[in-house]
C-alpha cells in the first residue's frame, strides 16, 4: 500500500538489525538443542521448526514495516475478534464436550489466547493513550480497564489454560503499572490476592492442584507427579560448567528427561551446555528485554510506549516463568522456552510480538535520525 | 499530544519494571549456577544413578556329587516369568496382558494375587515356572514394556535321584523376607534365586552359593538396555564331593520299598557314610520349585513321616542291638564269659517280673550263646550286676549319645541315661528294674539309627570311627582319617564280633535270614525289636497279640545291624523299620541285600523286582481303599444331616432272561 510507493528501502535500513542477529542466535542455538534432543538428526523437528522461524522472521521484518499508528487504529478491532474467537472456542467445546483450545479454520489449527496475550496489551495501550494524566486510578478509568483484562482471562481460565490466563493478566498488569496507576493499589491488589487464595485453591482442578502441591515438595513423589522437576533439575545440575558435549546428554538421550523439546528444552539444553549455555541463553535474552525496554523509552506516543513495555514484558513472562519452572522454582505451568522450545503457536506469538516492538523502535529511529 | 510529565513518570516505571526483570535475570542465573556449580556433583550422581544400574548375575550353585562323581544335584536352565509388584501400576491389566501371552490358570492367578498380599512389595513373584522356549521368547517380545514383568532365564536346582536322598542332601527355595532383611545381600531378592533350606543343601550354602557378579548397564527410563559397560564375573559355588555311592543308595531306597525306615552303611575303616536312607521322602525337585498345599497337608498328615529325615532325626530304642553294648559292658567289669545262667523265660525283681522274649526260656546260657540267642534273662543279669553306670559309660565309647560333625541339620543326640541323668532329668534316684530294662536297650535309651551304624562299625573294627559325609580323600590331597584304638582289649572284642557271627550263622541264631548268598563274605550282625507299647499282665495271661495283628503304629520297632565280611570287616550298617514287627525275620533280609550289594551288586539286584512287585501291590490295594474310605465319607458329607443315617444301597435281585414269567395280577 502506501509503504510499497513509500520509501522501504530506508525503512527497512531503520530497522534494529542487531536485535535481529540476537533473535537468530538465540533461535539457531534452539534448533541445535532440537538437532540433539532428536537424537542427533534434523527430524521431527529442527528442520521444521528452522523453516517455521525463517518464515516467521520474515513476517516479523514485515511487521515491523507496519506504522505504530496504524495498530493503534486497529486495536480494537483486533481486540473484539479475538475475544469473539475464544467465546467461539469455549462455544465449539461446549457443544462437542471437553475442553478446546483451537478453532480449526479449514487450512490451520487457530488458537485464539495465544494472540490475547498480544491483544490485550495493544487493547489496554490504546485505552490509556486517551486517559489524561492524573485520571488513571479514578474507579470509571480504572474499571473498564480490568473488565478488558478479565473477559478474556476468564475465558481463558475455562479451556482451561493456566499459563496462558496468568500471561494475559501480567501483561494487562503491567499495562496499567505502567500507565501510571497509583503503586498502592497494587500492593492492595497483592494483599487481596493472598486472601483470595484459598478460595482459587477450590476453583484449581486437581490436576493443577498437584503441580502446585508437588513443586512444594517434588522429593514426596519422585517416581510420579513430581517427577518432572526432579529429572529437569538433575539434568540442569549434572550439565555442571561446561556441560556434557553436545549429543551427550544422557537425561535427555534416555529419555529420564519428559517434554524435553518442549517446555523441559532449557534443561536438555543446559545439560549439554552446562551453565555457559544457560548463561548464553539468558544474557542474550537480557539484551533483547533491555533493548526493548529502551525503545519504549524512546517512543513518542504514550500507546506505543505502553504497548512496547507490554509486549517486552509478556516476552519476559514467558521466559521467566519457563526458566523458573525448569529449575524447580515454580510450579509446573505448559509454558514453552520462546525461540528455543519445539512449537507453533509460541512462536508464532512471539515473533509477532518482536515484529511489533521492532516497528515501535523503526518508527522512532526514524524521529531520531 | 505527547506529555512530558507523562513521558517522565513512564520511563520511571518502565525503569522499575526493566530492574525488576534484571532481578528476575539475576535470579534465574543465581539458580543455574547453584544448581550446576554447587550442586552439581550431587545432581551428576543422580544422574548416573538413572543412567546406570548393577545388574547382578546370580552365581549357579554347586553341584553336588557323589563319591564317584556321579551329580546328586545339579542346574538346569529354566525359563520364567517374574512380576515385581513394587513396580507394576496396574495389576489387573498387567495380568490381562499377560495372559494373553502364555496361559495362565485360575488358581495361579489366586496365588500370585495371594503372593503379592502378602509378601512385601520388593519381594518378586513367580507368575509361572518352566517357560518352554517359544513362551520365553514370546514374553521377552510382546510384555518387554510392560513395567513390573520381566522374562527371566536362570537355573533351577535339579534332583537326579528324587526322593532317594531328599532327606540328606534337601533342597531349596527362595530366601524368606527376614533373611533379606537380615543380610540385605541383594542377592536374595535377585528373581529366581534359591538357598538351601534343608540337609547339606542348607548346612553347605555358604559354599554352595558362591559369589555374584555384576554388570553395569545402561539403561533408559522405561529400562531398556542401551549398553553394557562392564562385568564382573560371577563366581559358581563349589562342587561339594560326598561319600555316598549314588548307585547304593538307589539300590537300598528301592529295597526298603514302602517301608517306613532308614539304612545306613559305613565305611568301618574310613568312616565314610556309603549311603544314609530314610524312606518314605519327598521329592525335592517339587520342593524347589514350589510345594501345593495339597501335597504339603498330605505329608504332613502322613504317619509315615516323609519330612523327618530317620537316619539323623529318628530316637528310636535300640531294643536287643544295644545287647553288643552291654555285652562289652560285662566283660569290662571282669565278667566270665563261660558262666552260666539259668533262663526260665522270666526274672523276677522285686514284685515285678521281667520276660524274656522265648516264653518257656532258653535254659542254660553264657555269654557265648546269650548273644546269638539273644536271651533277655541273661542280660538282666549282667546288666544287674555291672550296674547302669557302667553300661552307659560302653555306650559313650562306642558312640550312642551323642552327635557327630557332620553337615546335616538337626541330629538328634538320643539318650544314654546313667544315675546322674535320672537325677539331673527328673530329679529322682534310679531304680535297679530300669537298670534290666537299659540292659536290652529298652526304657529310657533311645538312638538315632545313625549312632546305630556308628556304634557297630566301632565294634567291627576296634577304633573310634567318626562318621564323615563330605569326601576330602586321596583325590583331594588328604589322606583317609586314621581312627585312634577305643582301648577294648581285642578278646572281648573278637567274642562279641564271634557272637555276632553266630546270630547270623550259627543255627540257632536270631538272624538266619541274613546269611549271605555271596561265598566268602559272612555277614555279621545283631537283631533288635524294639517295643513300643506296654504289654499288661492280663495280655501277657491271655497270650501276647501277635504284632501282625495290631495296628501299624503299635507294632514293634524292628533293627537289624551288621558289619561284613565277617573276617576282615569292611562295612557296617544299621537297618530300623518303624513298626517293622520283628528284627531278624523283616530288618535283616534288607541288611543282608545291601551288604550283598557292596560285594555282588548283580545278586542284589536279582532280587529287586519280586520286592517292588509287592510294593506296588501293597500301595495299589491302599490306594483303593483310600479312596472307598474318602467316596464314603464324601456321600456321609454330602448327605443332610437328617438323613444321615447308615444306609446300604437296595440290592436288586435281577432274574435270569430265560426264566418262565410269574403269572402277574390281573389289571
Amino acid at each position: 500500500m502506501d509503504l510499497l510507493n513509500g520509501p522501504w528501502r530506508r525503512e527497512l535500513a531503520r530497522l534494529p538489525w542487531g536485535i535481529v542477529l540476537l533473535v537468530v542466535a538465540l533461535a539457531g542455538f534452539g534448533l541445535v538443542v532440537l538437532y540433539s534432543a532428536a537424537g542427533g538428526s534434523l527430524n521431527p523437528w529442527a528442520l521444521k521448526q528452522g523453516i517455521r522461524f525463517a518464515v516467521l522472521l520474515g513476517a516479523a521484518v514485515v511487521l515491523a514495516m507496519v506504522p505504530p499508528e496504524r495498530w493503534l487504529a486497529w486495536a480494537w478491532p483486533i481486540y473484539f475478534t479475538l475475544l469473539a474467537a475464544l467465546l467461539g472456542v469455549e462455544l465449539v467445546g461446549a457443544v462437542r464436550g471437553g475442553s478446546q483450545r483451537w478453532l480449526d479454520i479449514g487450512i490451520m489449527q487457530f488458537q485464539p489466547s495465544e494472540l490475547m496475550k498480544l491483544g490485550i496489551i495493544l487493547a489496554l495501550a490504546r485505552y490509556y493513550h486517551y486517559v489524561p494524566k492524573g485520571y488513571e486510578t479514578r474507579p470509571d478509568v480504572l474499571l473498564p480497564a480490568l473488565v478488558l483484562i478479565a473477559m478474556p482471562a476468564g475465558l481463558v481460565m475455562l479451556q482451561p489454560d493456566l499459563g496462558t490466563a496468568l500471561a494475559i493478566v501480567f501483561g494487562g498488569v503491567v499495562v496499567l503499572f505502567l500507565a501510571g496507576v497509583r503503586l498502592w493499589l497494587f500492593g492492595a491488589a497483592a494483599a487481596a490476592m493472598a486472601a483470595m487464595l484459598p478460595v482459587a485453591w477450590s476453583l484449581l482442578h486437581e490436576y493443577q492442584r498437584n503441580r502446585v502441591l508437588i513443586f512444594l515438595d517434588p522429593e514426596s513423589d519422585p517416581r510420579g507427579a513430581g517427577y518432572h522437576i526432579t529429572q529437569s533439575k538433575i539434568a540442569i545440575g549434572s550439565g555442571g560448567l561446561t556441560g556434557k558435549g553436545f549429543l551427550n546428554g544422557t537425561q535427555s538421550h534416555l529419555d529420564y528427561l519428559p517434554e524435553l523439546h518442549t517446555d523441559f528444552a532449557f534443561a536438555t539444553m543446559a545439560e549439554e551446555w552446562g551453565l555457559l549455555g544457560g548463561m548464553y541463553v539468558i544474557i542474550l535474552y537480557g539484551c533483547v528485554l533491555a533493548w526493548g525496554i529502551r525503545t519504549a523509552m524512546n517512543a513518542n506516543s504514550q500507546f506505543q510506549r505502553l504497548m512496547c513495555v507490554g509486549l517486552v514484558a509478556t516476552l519476559f513472562f514467558y521466559l521467566a516463568i519457563n526458566m523458573m519452572m525448569v529449575m524447580g522454582l515454580a510450579p509446573v505451568v505448559g509454558i514453552p522456552l520462546p525461540l528455543i522450545s519445539w512449537g507453533g503457536s509460541a512462536m508464532l506469538t512471539v515473533m509477532i510480538l518482536l515484529g511489533l516492538v521492532m516497528g515501535i523502535a523503526r518508527a522512532n529511529r526514524a524521529r531520531l535520525d | 499530544m505527547d506529555d512530558p510529565a507523562r513521558r517522565l513518570g513512564f520511563s520511571r516505571r518502565a525503569l522499575l519494571l526493566g530492574a525488576g526483570m534484571a532481578g528476575t535475570g539475576a535470579l534465574l542465573a543465581g539458580r543455574l549456577a547453584w544448581l550446576s556449580l554447587f550442586e552439581g556433583e550431587r545432581y551428576q550422581l543422580k544422574a548416573q544413578e538413572n543412567r546406570i544400574q548393577n545388574r547382578l548375575i546370580p552365581p549357579r550353585r554347586g553341584w553336588i556329587v557323589d563319591r564317584n562323581g556321579k551329580p546328586l544335584a545339579m542346574n538346569r536352565p529354566d525359563y520364567r516369568l517374574e512380576l515385581r509388584p513394587a513396580e507394576v501400576v496396574d495389576l489387573d491389566a498387567t495380568l490381562i496382558a499377560i495372559r494373553a501371552v502364555i496361559d495362565l490358570d485360575i488358581n495361579n492367578e489366586y496365588r500370585i494375587r495371594d503372593d503379592i498380599g502378602s509378601q512385601p512389595s520388593f519381594m518378586p513373584v513367580v507368575v509361572r515356572q518352566n517357560l518352554t522356549w517359544p513362551e520365553f521368547s514370546a514374553c521377552n517380545v510382546r510384555l518387554a514394556t510392560l513395567p513390573g514383568v520381566s522374562a527371566v532365564q536362570s537355573f533351577s536346582r535339579y534332583y537326579p535321584e528324587g526322593d532317594r536322598l531328599a532327606h540328606l542332601i534337601g533342597y531349596v527355595g527362595a530366601p524368606t523376607p527376614e533373611q533379606y532383611r537380615e543380610s540385605r545381600d541383594a542377592l536374595l531378592i535377585y528373581p529366581g534365586f534359591r538357598i538351601g533350606k534343608d540337609g547339606i543343601e542348607r548346612h553347605e550354602d555358604k559354599h554352595l552359593r558362591g559369589t555374584a557378579g555384576a554388570a553395569r548397564v545402561e539403561v533408559t527410563a522405561r529400562g531398556e538396555l542401551v549398553r553394557e559397560l562392564g562385568t564382573s564375573a560371577d563366581d559358581p559355588g563349589d562342587t561339594l564331593k560326598l561319600t555316598i555311592d549314588r548307585e547304593l543308595q538307589s539300590y537300598t531306597a528301592r529295597r526298603l520299598a514302602d517301608n517306613s525306615g532308614s539304612v545306613i552303611v559305613i565305611d568301618c575303616q574310613t568312616g565314610d557314610l556309603r549311603c544314609m536312607v530314610s524312606m518314605p521322602a519327598y521329592d525335592p525337585n517339587i520342593f524347589s520349585t514350589r510345594v501345593p498345599a495339597a501335597l504339603w497337608q498330605a505329608l504332613q498328615a502322613d504317619d509315615h513321616t516323609p519330612l523327618l529325615n530317620k537316619s539323623a532325626m529318628g530316637l528310636y530304642p535300640p531294643g536287643s542291638t544295644f545287647k553288643l553294648v552291654t555285652t562289652l559292658a560285662a566283660l569290662a567289669a571282669g565278667v566270665d564269659p563261660d558262666e552260666m545262667i539259668g533262663c526260665s523265660g522270666a526274672y523276677r525283681l522285686g514284685t515285678n517280673t521281667w520276660h524274656c522274649h522265648a516264653r518257656r526260656g532258653h535254659g542254660g546260657v553264657n555269654m557265648h550263646r546269650a548273644l546269638p540267642l539273644s536271651c533277655d534273662t541273661y542280660f538282666y543279669i549282667m546288666g544287674r550286676r555291672i550296674g547302669i553306670d557302667a553300661i552307659a559309660a560302653m555306650a559313650r565309647r562306642l558312640g550312642l549319645g551323642q552327635e557327630y560333625e557332620l553337615p546335616v541339620p538337626g541330629q538328634a543326640s538320643g539318650i544314654v541315661p546313667d544315675k546322674a541323668w535320672k537325677q539331673r532329668r527328673y530329679g529322682k534316684s534310679w531304680r535297679e528294674g530300669e537298670t534290666l530294662n537299659a540292659a536290652i536297650g529298652q526304657g529310657y535309651i533311645i538312638t538315632n539309627p545313625l549312632q546305630l551304624a556308628v556304634m557297630t562299625a566301632r565294634v567291627a573294627s576296634g577304633r573310634a570311627v567318626m562318621p564323615r559325609l563330605i569326601a576330602d580323600g586321596p583325590q583331594n590331597g588328604a589322606l583317609p582319617p586314621e581312627f585312634p584304638s577305643l582301648g577294648i582289649p581285642e578278646a572281648h572284642l573278637a567274642l562279641v564280633r564271634q557272637g555276632m557271627i553266630d546270630v547270623v550263622n550259627a543255627g540257632y541264631g536270631t538272624a538266619p535270614a541274613a546269611r549271605s548268598a555271596v561265598p566268602d563274605v559272612v555277614i555279621a550282625g545283631k537283631t533288635g525289636t524294639a517295643q513300643v507299647r506296654r504289654i499288661s499282665m492280663a495280655e501277657r495271661r491271655r497270650g501276647v497279640i501277635r504284632n501282625e495283628a495290631l495296628p501299624w503304629k503299635q507294632r514293634d520297632h524292628a533293627l537289624f545291624v551288621a558289619f561284613a565280611p565277617a573276617s576282615a570287616p569292611r562295612y557296617a550298617a544299621s537297618v530300623i523299620l518303624e513298626h517293622g514287627i520283628a528284627g531278624g525275620r523283616y530288618a535283616a533280609p534288607i541288611a543282608r541285600d545291601v551288604l550283598t550289594y557292596m560285594f555282588e551288586p548283580q545278586r542284589a539286584l536279582a532280587a529287586l523286582p519280586a520286592i517292588e512287585a509287592d510294593a506296588a501291590r501293597r500301595r495299589a490295594e491302599r490306594t483303593a481303599t483310600e479312596a472307598a474310605a474318602s467316596i464314603a465319607r464324601d456321600r456321609q458329607q454330602m448327605m443332610p444331616s437328617w438323613l444321615k443315617i447308615d444306609l446300604a444301597p437296595p440290592e436288586y435281585e435281577i432274574a435270569d432272561a430265560d426264566a418262565p414269567q410269574p403269572p402277574r395280577e390281573p389289571e
